[in-house]
């Protein structure tokens, strides 16, 4: 499945300092995948750690935290906060936007 | 799931879940309620009145950013009739503040304001990069932050203004409220809250996202596709802050009101005279003209250990008393030049053309 990833407000560093990423995914998790339950439709949550397994250059620790985002990074679902869109559980679906940007630099 | 409707209007698709109440509401309802809700600090606190010229505290950062933005477009919608000027000051941090500063110079275009660059270069003759290649990352947010305050307040100074607005917000406030809370440092926790500051002969502080969560203004610039520049300073963070910060966004996480909680907890603390009675009282710094609790002001005492070659002693009490008893400050010593508070000039409106 394919997804269009943004990062914004600093997270971009972990991620090669590039803002944009097409990337494809598998659309249920595979046999094998500890980040979910095989054969399942493919969530936020496995979307997290497939982005530090696969993306994530550096200091996993400011993107990840207890399986999840760390509190302080926002998460948009096709330009919608995504606590309404189910958080970590919101399925994915072919050419969705995920915009993940941290709050917790300086202003 | 089937999209949400907006709490507000009913009518639109609802884009975001407000921390403060839980309500689900649109991007248009978002913005209105945004603004209106800075509009309403504004106004209840009596911040401004009309032909007031202020200057925005400007780092490029996302706080600052947006509150550039609202300024101009509250100034704009209800007449405030104020004069708005970017301030920034420069740090001299060679990879961070360079780059942000950019960002203050799109904004001076984007918004159409007068932008002033106060550098510490200039001011103290020392740039950030040059303090940490002398004292290295341990205290050097001290330096920087005793050098930023005043830097600001003589920056504001040049432009005649009579007041200064920062960015900070509600998860600034309450993160303050809490490190005040850890360190016992019950006189700060009396003021912390407090909307406005001003001193006998200080411009005027005060900070209009007090009550605006961090979520909101970051929501807020992405939605209007704002510019701003986000990274951490190269220098060591303040990993105090660090702490409570994390914390903080924990306790959001479990409990979002939990941030307005806090400030209003801060603002419910009555300090006791006898605790507020152990501040010192203000006067001028002897060096500089600046105000001070002691005879020399904190920036004056910490340029003179840099210069003198005893950076870390001007740090506390005791430093201070060692680097006395070195002798008394050399005649050449670099110093900061005198203060000049801005004369303001106080128009008697005569009661016939009232």
């Amino acid at each position: 499945m394919k997804l269009k990833i943004e990062f914004g407000g600093g997270l971009e560093l972990l991620f090669l300092n590039q803002r944009t990423h097409l990337i494809v995914i598998p659309s249920t998790v595979p046999q094998g995948d500890k980040n979910g339950q095989p054969g399942q439709p493919v969530d936020i949550n496995f979307l997290v750690h497939w982005l530090k397994d696969n993306l994530l250059k550096e200091r996993p620790e400011l993107f990840i935290e207890n399986g999840t985002v760390r509190p302080g990074i926002l998460v948009l679902v096709n330009d919608t906060d995504w606590e309404l869109e189910g958080e970590g559980g919101y399925q994915l679906k072919e050419d969705d936007e995920i915009v993940f940007i941290s709050t917790l630099h300086g202003g | 799931m089937a999209p949400k409707s907006c709490a507000l209007c009913q009518n639109a698709k609802a884009i975001l879940r407000r921390p403060k109440t839980g309500q689900q509401i649109c991007k248009d309802c978002f913005f209105r309620v945004f603004e209106t809700e800075v509009h309403n600090t504004i106004t209840e606190a009596q911040l401004f009145k009309p032909g007031d010229r202020v200057a925005i505290g400007a780092s490029g950062g996302k706080d600052s950013t947006v509150l550039a933005y609202v300024m101009k477009t509250l100034n704009e919608r209800y007449q405030y009739g104020l004069s708005l000027f970017l301030l920034s000051i420069d740090e001299g941090i060679t990879g961070y503040r360079d780059n942000s500063l950019e960002t203050v110079k799109r904004n001076q275009q984007q918004y159409d304001m007068p932008l002033k660059i106060l550098s510490y270069d200039e001011l103290y003759g020392w740039t950030m990069d040059r303090v940490v290649s002398t004292i290295g990352k341990k205290n050097n947010c001290t330096f920087c932050g005793v050098f930023r305050r005043q830097a600001l307040d003589r920056g504001a100074a040049s432009l005649c203004v009579d007041h200064i607005v920062t960015g900070h917000n509600a998860d600034d406030i309450a993160e303050t409220v809490l490190m005040n809370i850890m360190r016992g440092d019950i006189a700060r926790l009396g003021r912390c809250t407090a909307i406005c500051t001003q001193g006998e002969d200080t411009i005027r502080r005060s900070k209009p996202f007090k009550y605006a969560y961090e979520k909101e203004i970051v929501m807020y610039a992405y939605f209007k596709k704002l510019d701003y520049f986000s990274t951490e300073c190269i220098y060591s963070p303040d990993a105090y802050r660090g702490h409570a910060r994390a914390f903080l966004k924990d306790l959001e996480a479990a409990r979002p009101s939990a941030i307005i909680d806090i400030i209003h907890s801060g603002e419910a603390f009555e300090v006791k005279d006898e605790v507020r009675a152990t501040q010192k009282t203000q006067q001028t710094c002897k060096r500089c003209g600046y105000m001070s609790s002691n005879d020399l002001c904190k920036a004056c005492s910490l340029l003179e250990g840099l210069e003198r070659g005893m950076s870390t002693a001007a740090i506390s009490d005791k430093g201070r008393r060692k680097l006395e008893a070195e002798g008394p400050a050399p005649n050449n010593l670099r110093t900061i030049p005198y203060f000049r508070p801005p004369t303001t000039v106080t128009i008697e409106v005569p009661a016939a053309s009232q």
